[in-house]
């Protein structure tokens, strides 16, 4: 009994030992198992995870550069960057975009207008990581969300820089404004081959300066490499390279020049540009009427931009490169200046003015009711005599004409360093011919040229190239390109570089000739159309006054102000130049449906002359002179 | 005794303290533990009071280590059954009144404190197994075994119901490697085999969505990089990019940049390999064997049915513990909530892992005392 106790025992002992045996192997190929995967994943496959858990941890973050300034001539800041708490959606990390802007909306205010131009910047800008729904938060509003944080992944609150355009709509379409990269911006970073250099910067400039200079002012992206969490917060900086901030500009406009002209339109359409003659600096740039620049810099709201854009007076559009106007009489100087070098004319040679010309069976009727009588050129460009010009233009010809006033930059860009310049128009067959397609309408006609020596017909100009023409003539033919930035820093390496003037070409002018012109657009404002404007000028100073027609009148039509609808009535042109003898300005000035170039335009040549030759400011704005027109000579 | 003198009675003293510690085997929990601590220092840089935590936690343990050393197989044996009907009993009161945490009802409250009885289940099973087939050793039959397969389903089947897939697979080990070392038929566990892969179909439809989540993206993890796929992903990026000797101690970049979840319990192991690299894994896989070898060694020596089966079952407890938590955390096994052995920080671990090594203890200084 014991025995087989004992047997049994030893039996079992046996077989649990076998057991045990068997345990052990297949605790040794478990763990053979694991050995292979552990040589499989860090022999065979180290290479791979290694770059794998590199990339997990470096996190490479482009570093905004700080926007260059844009500053005046005399260093008054016009564009600036603050710092401002804004509140931004992820939107990739967001599901419910909706959504949690309803639930934001119960921590911080978001106005129906804050959703709609989020709507518009999410449509607009598809690529973007994060897009803001609020912007200037308050510190309260910042300390409210930080509180309910939680409840929003995918919402921040970022500090970022901001444009900030100091003097609002003053000079807003010389400064223009920065916005969010659209998708259009971005293909054309990409075509420039340089949206690296844009990695982590949402803004460009879209137009004026901040469009042209974008450049510039971008300034070049620094690189942190940081090393991130699993949850993507940055633990510390590995390397950096600091963004360079971009580079200053600074303009040759004087913004308090530019102010006083601005005033001066009081509230009226139109355009001024003052150039400095025999550098080409442009001193005041006026789009009447202009934006609030600032109201693009967080991305414009629906309602502010259709205001903007459907507005009939058109505040978007810039006048003064954009706008193409006749230049009615101010045309008449260059044309006189054309016959005196040509030959075509003396400057004593008369004609008689009965108050008109008739050419081909239609007559050319002239602005003075009964004519100028006997007219000399002098008197054709004091008085604006319409008949001598009628003759003249005739006796040059279309083509002479052209030849002779393209050199003043008439019909082609003048190159100013600013985007979406016109070309006008300086007619000619040529221009014609290209113009047009059918072959009646491609013929020029003789008594197109009639016309086009009082500045009408096809004559259609930038108010830009009429202040070129006007520093041109100043300058005696020297044709320099105008620029409005002065000079441009570096804050780097505390250089500057200045816009040196570009002589484009010296126009062959005999000097006699020019000084006659000059001493006749003196006479314009002591004794002729722009007399009442100028007196008691403490300068000298030459100008010729235009009046341009916006819709035809009928022929032997009198023309008459008050039957005219506003928005059909005469432009107002005024052309300038002071001092007579050294000019240090030129400036043209278009008034859209201003009336007579005398009534409207002249006085804020006047003003602004006043102000940067004598520093005179001007008396508080006057109401716009009223309808006394009638009472002028001619235009 | 009057007469002996101090210092004799003090080595005495000494001797009954540590008579009962069974030296290869203490050495082995040691160096697991220390290295386990090391590893702990590195994944808690930010939080260094863990590692004083865990060294208040293995006082504990080592303390339940030493009064289970004392208890012979046979005193243990008398609170086989009590142990698990208690323990049964409480886990049908945590089904019926525990907390929640994590989505899983585990916890049960007990006075102040909570108290997972799910964990004790995995000692508490081997012991109730052990005893029941000691009980019939001479007569063992088919129905003993079918018996041993009821008392072992119960509990485990509640406990996965809690969810706690990793304590019911712990657990389901457990009482099956008894049954195994038991002696059932090779034709039985060849037959088992073929019906439980065929059974796992219909399991699948038991098992609860996260869990089958977890199985399917162990199969790709990339499905789901950012939910379920993510402990894989990363644990794996953090054992490979360990290289063959490691990153060096506090350098590994995925730990330290919270790449990895858990790092310092249940992924502690990626911790270790990223840091240590493929030499440190041998090492660690070496003490594993060695820990195992010695506890079956002592099992085939045991003198009884019962502390055979017991000390079987808790030895390869501990592989179980180390195979399931390695083969997860290098992604050869799905995502349950198994510790690293003796390593991952954790109280309630290390001293059912401590109690597992008194008992191994107990038994191999009580292997004569029946025999003769």
């Amino acid at each position: 009994m014991r025995l087989t106790e004992l047997k049994n025992h030893e039996r079992e002992l046996y077989y649990f030992q076998l057991r045990i045996g068997a345990a052990g192997v297949a605790v040794l190929i478990a763990f053979g198992v694991l050995f292979a995967r552990f040589v499989y994943l860090q022999v065979v496959q180290r290479d791979y995870y290694h770059t794998k858990a590199e990339d997990n941890r470096i996190s490479i973050v482009p570093v905004a550069p700080n926007r260059g300034l844009i500053l005046d001539r005399n260093g008054v800041v016009l564009a600036r960057n603050y710092s401002a708490y804004t509140l931004e959606i992820l939107t990739a990390k967001v599901a419910d975009v909706e959504r949690t802007i309803n639930e934001l909306a119960e921590v911080v205010e978001i106005q129906p207008r804050d959703r709609s131009r989020f709507r518009k910047l999410l449509v607009e800008t598809r690529n973007a990581e994060s897009l803001p729904i609020r912007t200037r938060l308050t510190d309260e509003e910042v300390a409210r969300f930080a509180a309910n944080r939680y409840r929003f992944p995918g919402v921040e609150i970022k500090a970022r820089l901001f444009r900030q355009y100091p003097f609002g709509e003053l000079a807003s379409h010389v400064i223009g404004y920065i916005g969010r990269i659209n998708d259009k911006d971005q293909e054309r970073l990409e075509e420039l081959g340089v949206e690296a250099n844009y990695r982590g910067t949402d803004f460009v400039g879209k137009s004026g300066i901040e469009g042209s200079y974008q450049n510039e002012l971008h300034g070049t992206t620094g690189i942190e490499q940081v090393e991130i969490d699993a949850g993507g917060r940055g633990i510390r900086t590995l390397s950096r390279t600091p963004a360079q901030s971009g580079n200053d500009i600074t303009l040759a406009l004087d913004i308090k020049l530019q102010e006083i002209a601005e005033n001066a339109f009081a509230g009226r359409r139109g355009a001024l540009v003052a150039i400095e003659p025999g550098t080409g600096g442009v001193l005041a740039f006026v789009s009447k009427p202009g934006f609030d620049p600032n109201l693009f810099v967080e991305g414009i709201d629906p309602q502010s931009w259709a205001e903007l854009n459907n507005s009939p007076d058109r505040p978007l559009n810039n006048r003064a490169i954009a706008g193409l106007y006749p230049p009615g009489s101010t045309f008449k100087p260059y044309l006189a200046l054309a016959a005196l070098e040509l030959g075509k004319r003396k400057t004593t040679q008369t004609i008689f003015d009965p108050g008109y010309f008739e050419f081909g069976g239609r007559r050319f009727r002239d602005d003075k009711v009964g004519g100028h009588g006997t007219v000399d050129m002098y008197k054709s460009i004091v008085q604006s005599c319409d008949t001598y010009y009628y003759v003249l233009s005739n006796d040059l010809g279309i083509d002479a004409i052209a030849r002779s006033l393209a050199p003043f930059g008439f019909g082609s860009r003048t190159g100013i360093d600013l985007d979406g310049e016109s070309v006008g128009v300086l007619p000619s067959p040529e221009w014609k011919m290209k113009r047009f397609r059918k072959p009646e309408q491609q013929k020029w006609y003789a008594g197109e040229t009639i016309s086009i020596g009082i500045g009408q017909g096809y004559n259609s100009y930038t108010p830009m190239q009429l202040a070129q023409a006007m520093a041109t003539l100043a300058a005696n033919g020297a044709v320099y390109k105008p620029h409005l930035v002065h000079y441009i820093d570096n804050q780097r390496t505390s250089s500057r570089r200045y816009l040196e003037p570009e002589l484009v070409r010296r126009i062959p002018l005999k000097d006699e000739n020019i000084e006659f012109i000059k001493q006749a657009m003196a006479g314009v404002n002591k004794e002729g159309t722009g007399a009442r404007a100028f007196a008691g000028a403490q300068y000298t100073s030459g100008g010729k006054t235009g009046t341009a027609q916006v819709i035809a009148i009928k022929a032997n039509e009198k023309y008459n102000e008050k039957n005219v609808q506003e928005r059909h009535r005469d432009h107002s042109l005024f052309i300038a130049f002071a001092p007579l003898e050294n000019p240090k300005i030129a400036l043209a000035i278009v008034v859209e449906n201003g009336g007579f170039g005398a009534t409207a335009a002249a006085p804020i040549a006047r003003a602004v002359l006043d102000y940067y030759l004598l520093g005179k400011v001007p008396d508080p704005v006057k109401p716009p002179a009223g309808d006394a027109a009638d009472e002028e000579e001619g235009d | 005794m009057a007469l002996d003198a101090p210092h004799l009675s003090l080595r005495r003293l000494a001797g009954r303290f540590t008579g009962s510690i069974d030296g290869p085997l203490f050495t082995l929990a040691l160096i697991l533990v220390a290295i386990g601590l090391v590893t702990l220092y590195s994944a808690s840089y930010e939080y260094p009071a863990r590692v004083t935590g865990q060294l208040a936690n293995l006082a504990v343990a080592f303390t339940a280590m030493w009064v289970f050393a004392q208890i012979p197989p046979q005193t243990l044996m008398r609170f086989a059954v009590p142990a698990y009907l208690a323990g049964l009993l409480l886990l049908v009161a945590v089904a019926l009144f525990g907390d929640i945490a994590n989505g899983a009802r585990r916890w049960l409250h007990v006075g102040v404190t909570r108290f997972q009885p799910s964990e004790m289940m995995k000692i508490a099973m081997p012991l109730m197994l052990a005893w029941y087939f000691h009980r019939h050793e001479a007569t063992l039959r088919t129905r003993d075994f079918l018996v041993a397969g009821v008392l072992l389903l119960v509990p485990v089947l509640l406990i996965a119901k809690q969810p706690d897939l990793g304590t019911a697979v712990l657990v389901m080990a457990a009482g099956c490697y008894v049954i195994f070392f038991a002696g059932l038929s090779w034709k039985v566990i060849a037959g088992l085999a073929v019906a439980g892969i065929a059974g796992l179909f219909p399991l699948w439809g038991l098992l609860h969505d996260y869990q089958r989540k977890r199985i399917l993206t162990l199969l790709d993890p990339t499905t789901d990089p950012l939910g379920a796929g993510y402990h894989i992903i990363q644990s794996t990026i953090a054992v490979g990019s360990g290289g063959i000797l490691g990153k060096g101690w506090l350098q590994g970049t995925q730990t330290h940049l919270e790449f990895i979840p858990e790092r310092h319990t249940d992924f502690i192991f990626a911790v270790f390999s990223e840091e240590f690299g493929l030499i440190g894994n041998c090492v660690l896989l070496l003490l594993y064997l060695l820990l195992i070898a010695r506890g079956l060694m002592i099992a085939a020596n045991a003198p009884t049915f019962f502390s055979r089966l017991l000390a079987g079952a808790v030895t390869l407890i501990f592989f179980t513990y180390a195979f399931v938590n390695m083969g997860m955390v290098s992604g050869i096994l799905p995502v349950v909530g198994v510790p690293l052995p003796f390593v991952s920080y954790g109280g309630t671990a290390l001293a059912t892992l401590f109690v597992g090594i008194g008992i191994l203890m107990s038994v191999h200084r009580h292997r004569k005392l029946v025999q003769t």
